[in-house]
């Protein structure tokens, strides 16, 4: 795709060092160019320099494991400037409510001076030549798209600028740019949609350009509305099962009653297939799939249908079994408790459903020699590969649309939807818009694994000692491609030994934020054939929660008030500089009725760290709510502060409901919970009336922000409530009881 | 097959249906009416929430022939044309949406709401079942509050 006539930018500093890159122009009629790097890439690795001894994701997160794996395609990102003005950038990654569009078009509307109105951001289809380049997940995708997007949008800029200069025969550096236009010294202007074309045909090989000082930036930093919110409260934005695509008609799947039971006979196809509205009927992996007129039809279709079933995976298994195994699968201490002060502590965590709102969905039109995809997707080119292989046709016949979701959680790493929609579809040899009802959502789709947690700190003379954390879970499905990344950047990585693709997601995901003397955390999976996947903040909200929980028991061991033990103990200023915030701001230690506590956290991932406060009514501890939050957040670089802010209150949204009410019951085989009505995440009613959040002044790089929020509040909600109850809880969510009648199987 | 026929946002449809016909599918599959969403299908989470003759309905338990005669008012009908009702304005001044799919379903809680009751209570505004798996109740809350200072 490229073109002989290049330019550079450069880029210093930062996470991944100086490095220069080459832009290239796109065979286009308008302005379209691709930035790719010159430099081969340092690893990360070698710029930490923290004191003490660092754990792995000190040294390399996630996230720089998934940039690193990212950068040879990260020029594949593409920007067009059309002859209206308008600047057309496509997305690598799926928009699931995260607000990474808005964010990137800021970026782009920052570097070109141009209105943010004039730029549109679109989803990209699968793009199997970006490799590991499209995968939206480890609150990755602003930190890996900061610096291409704008070194993208800066060569744009810089060859605009270069086209009016020979438009006028003036010298580039005479003319500046603004509001979407070319100004020249004597006040002419030509705007970007005038020049595109000559720009997209200039020889311009010796043409650098560099992205603006991050001092400039006037948009980027800036409190901004979604740039999709207007079609969102008109009801114009398309989700995927909004869309018309020909043929495709409403379909459904009757699933088994256990998880991943098959097929054995449907004994009523003759009834069913002449219900009202029926269409077709077709035996597949995972169930029978009805299509008919409306979903209602096929609603009632399904639930119609007489099915013999052969059994599922787990189908002995209830949560009694799956807590005794956790608990023997954890790992043994180091330390022996005999011969110093200790505090131990064991804690149980639920499955959790991810419980989008918009439940699993696509639409697949699948043919004799091609296929077309529609569908949320956060692993699009895994999903495409899978596909086309489960279907019979080569990738390149197989095209995935990504669409805008509702919702994900973590759930749309994975494409079970869209795979069933094409096995469907070419069952059927139709079109099919494939929905999943909410109760096989629930039951049937992904959840966070339940887990188990031992805890030991030893200490003496007003030190941590040794800090020692066991982690057994249920095994998190990562096969999303996330093992090929692993694989691509091992050498990289700062673990060793043979682990294991979990073992390694947890050592670059979770760390201790505190000096606490010899730390070791480990984690040890119990595989059960279930349909699991990350969840927000995936390991951390239950390891990084337990562990707040841990540091306030530790801190009251040790005399100390909780918010003075972490000042203590956090590892570093920026740390210190966000919980004292939150300490100022949420009037930390004031008086509070009987019933009523104030409970704080603390959490650091991904270059971004956090502190939360809350304070909980638990006059009746078997109805707490959370009243108040003040939150604090270091992300390093803020994009766009309102979005921000949206994530955090997501992310304690979250904490709220799985610390206190919502979770999985699993009763042989299948999750008791088939709705919202018995699946407790949070309603207004739980939600706080106040809630105050402070973004940190923007001092560095962009850290990772989409999961940010859930640990610490975990912690926060479960200590204001143990400080309010005198009841420390030790199994999550902390009230859990079978408070309803579950639906058939 | 019956013919029902009603209004939805200012026109005039018929449709032939069975009687018993969730109005959600009536709506989304037959019509294209496409801003109420299924999120649950008995009335649970809230997400199809929309108006007949004004007040709020769950078009997935509300069977096609109750709108007979009647008007319906889903989001899409809302706005008056371009000029968005105080209640979108808010949503929008808040930035409160985030996936946005319950969006819908909760505005037009929040509209009949606020014809209810001019100035809701944070009890009356707790009492609004509808899920936002999102987690934006804290800007729902300052939404509702902001456009009934406005109307």
């Amino acid at each position: 795709m490229g073109d002989p006539t290049a330019s550079t930018t450069e880029l210093t500093g930062g996470a991944v060092g100086r490095r220069r890159f080459l832009t290239f122009l796109v065979a286009a009629p308008t302005l379209t160019l691709a930035t790719t790097n010159l430099v081969p890439e340092e690893a990360a690795a070698a710029e930490a320099g923290l004191p003490g001894l660092p754990q792995p994701a000190d040294i390399m997160d996630l996230g720089d494991v998934l940039i690193l794996a990212g950068t040879p395609t990260a020029h594949l990102l593409t920007l067009e400037v059309t002859e209206d003005g308008e600047a057309h950038f496509e997305l690598p990654r799926a928009e699931v409510g995260q607000g990474i569009t808005t964010a990137v078009a800021m970026l782009v509307a920052e570097e070109l001076d141009l209105p943010l109105a004039k730029v549109r951001v679109r989803l990209a289809d699968a793009r199997p030549e970006l490799l590991m380049n499209q995968l939206t997940g480890g609150s990755n995708t602003i930190r890996s798209v900061y610096g291409p997007v704008r070194r993208t949008a800066a060569a744009a800029r810089a060859r605009l600028v270069a086209a009016a200069g020979v438009r006028w025969d003036l010298a580039p550096g005479r003319l500046v740019t603004r509001d979407g236009a070319v100004v020249a010294p004597d006040g002419r202007t030509a705007t970007y949609g005038s020049l595109t074309s000559l720009a997209a045909t200039l020889p311009l090989p010796g043409l650098t350009a560099k992205p603006k000082p991050e001092s400039e930036h006037t948009l980027v930093g800036t409190p901004t509305s979604r740039i999709d919110a207007r079609a969102m409260v008109t009801g114009a934005m398309r989700y995927t099962l909004d869309l018309d695509v020909a043929g495709a008609r409403p379909t459904m799947v009757r699933r088994p009653p256990t998880i991943n039971g098959t097929v054995r006979s449907v004994n009523n196809e003759t009834e069913v297939r002449a219900m009202p509205g029926v269409i077709d009927l077709a035996v597949v992996p995972t169930g029978v799939a009805v299509m008919a007129e409306t979903f209602g039809q096929a609603l009632d279709a399904k639930d119609a249908l007489d099915v013999t079933w052969n059994g599922g995976t787990v189908d002995s298994l209830s949560d009694a079994d799956i807590r005794k195994r956790l608990r023997a699968a954890a790992l043994p201490f180091a330390v022996p408790p005999l011969l110093t002060l200790h505090v131990d502590a064991e804690f149980d965590f639920a499955f959790v459903s991810h419980a989008p709102l918009e439940t699993n969905c696509a639409i697949a039109d699948v043919r004799e020699d091609r296929a077309e995809i529609w569908a949320g997707l956060k692993s699009a080119i895994v999903a495409k590969q899978t596909i086309a292989a489960a279907i019979g046709l080569p990738e390149d016949r197989v095209t995935v649309h990504v669409r805008q979701s509702g919702g994900s959680f973590g759930r749309r790493l994975f494409f079970d939807g869209a795979l069933e929609a094409a096995q469907i579809s070419k069952a059927m040899a139709k079109p099919v818009k494939l929905m999943w009802s909410r109760i096989d959502d629930m039951r049937h789709g992904r959840a966070r694994p339940a887990t188990h947690h031992k805890i030991r700190a030893t200490y003496a003379l007003g030190r941590v000692l040794t800090y020692e954390h066991r982690v057994a879970a249920v095994e998190t499905d990562l096969r999303h491609g996330l093992g090929e990344i692993l694989t691509a950047t091992a050498a990289s990585l700062p673990v060793a030994g043979n682990l294991s693709f979990a073992q390694t997601v947890f050592l670059t995901t979770v760390k201790v934020p505190y000096d606490f003397g010899v730390v070791t955390e480990l984690l040890n999976e119990v595989p059960l054939k279930m349909h699991t996947a990350s969840w927000r903040s995936v390991y951390s909200a239950n390891t990084r929660g337990a562990e707040e929980i841990l540091v306030d028991e530790l801190a009251k061991k040790m005399g100390k008030d909780p918010v003075a033990f972490r000042r203590t103990f956090l590892k570093t200023d920026r740390q210190r500089r966000v919980l004292d915030k939150v300490a100022a701001e949420g009037d930390w230690g004031r008086a509070m009725p009987a019933g009523f506590a104030q409970g704080v956290g603390f959490h650091d991932e991904y270059k971004s760290c956090t502190a939360c406060l809350v304070e909980i009514d638990a006059r009746d501890p078997d109805e707490p709510r959370v009243v108040r939050a003040v939150i604090a957040a270091d992300v390093g670089r803020p994009i766009n502060p309102r979005g921000l802010e949206a994530q955090l209150l997501g992310g304690l949204t979250d904490a709220i409901s799985t610390t206190l009410r919502a979770g999985l019951h699993i009763d042989r085989g299948l999750p008791l919970e088939g709705s919202y009505s018995q699946f407790h995440y949070a309603r207004q009613k739980d939600s706080p009336l106040d809630v105050r959040i402070f973004i940190m002044p923007a001092g560095g790089e962009p850290g990772g922000a989409g999961e940010l929020g859930v640990p610490a509040a975990v912690g926060a909600i479960a200590n204001a409530y143990a400080r309010a109850t005198g009841i420390r809880p030790r199994s999550f969510p902390i009230n859990f009881d079978v408070d309803f009648t579950p639906f058939p199987r | 097959m019956p013919t029902y026929t009603f209004a939805v946002n200012g026109r005039t449809v018929t449709v032939d249906a069975p009687a018993d016909m969730p109005l959600l599918w009536v709506l989304r599959d037959r019509l294209g009416v496409t801003g109420p969403k299924y999120g649950c299908g008995i009335d649970v989470c809230k997400a199809c929430t929309s108006h007949l003759d004004g007040e709020a309905i769950n078009p997935c338990v509300v069977a096609v022939s109750e709108a007979a005669g009647r008007e319906v008012t889903t989001i899409e009908g809302l706005a008056d044309g371009d000029v968005l009702h105080p209640v979108q304005e808010a949503w929008l001044e808040q930035d409160v949406a985030q996936c946005g799919y319950c969006q819908p379903g909760q505005i037009m809680a929040a509209v009949a709401l606020l014809r209810k009751t001019a100035n809701p209570t944070d009890a009356e505004i707790d009492a609004i079942q509808n899920v936002c798996r999102c987690g934006t109740y804290v800007r729902i809350r300052e939404a509702i509050k902001r456009a009934a200072a406005k109307m």
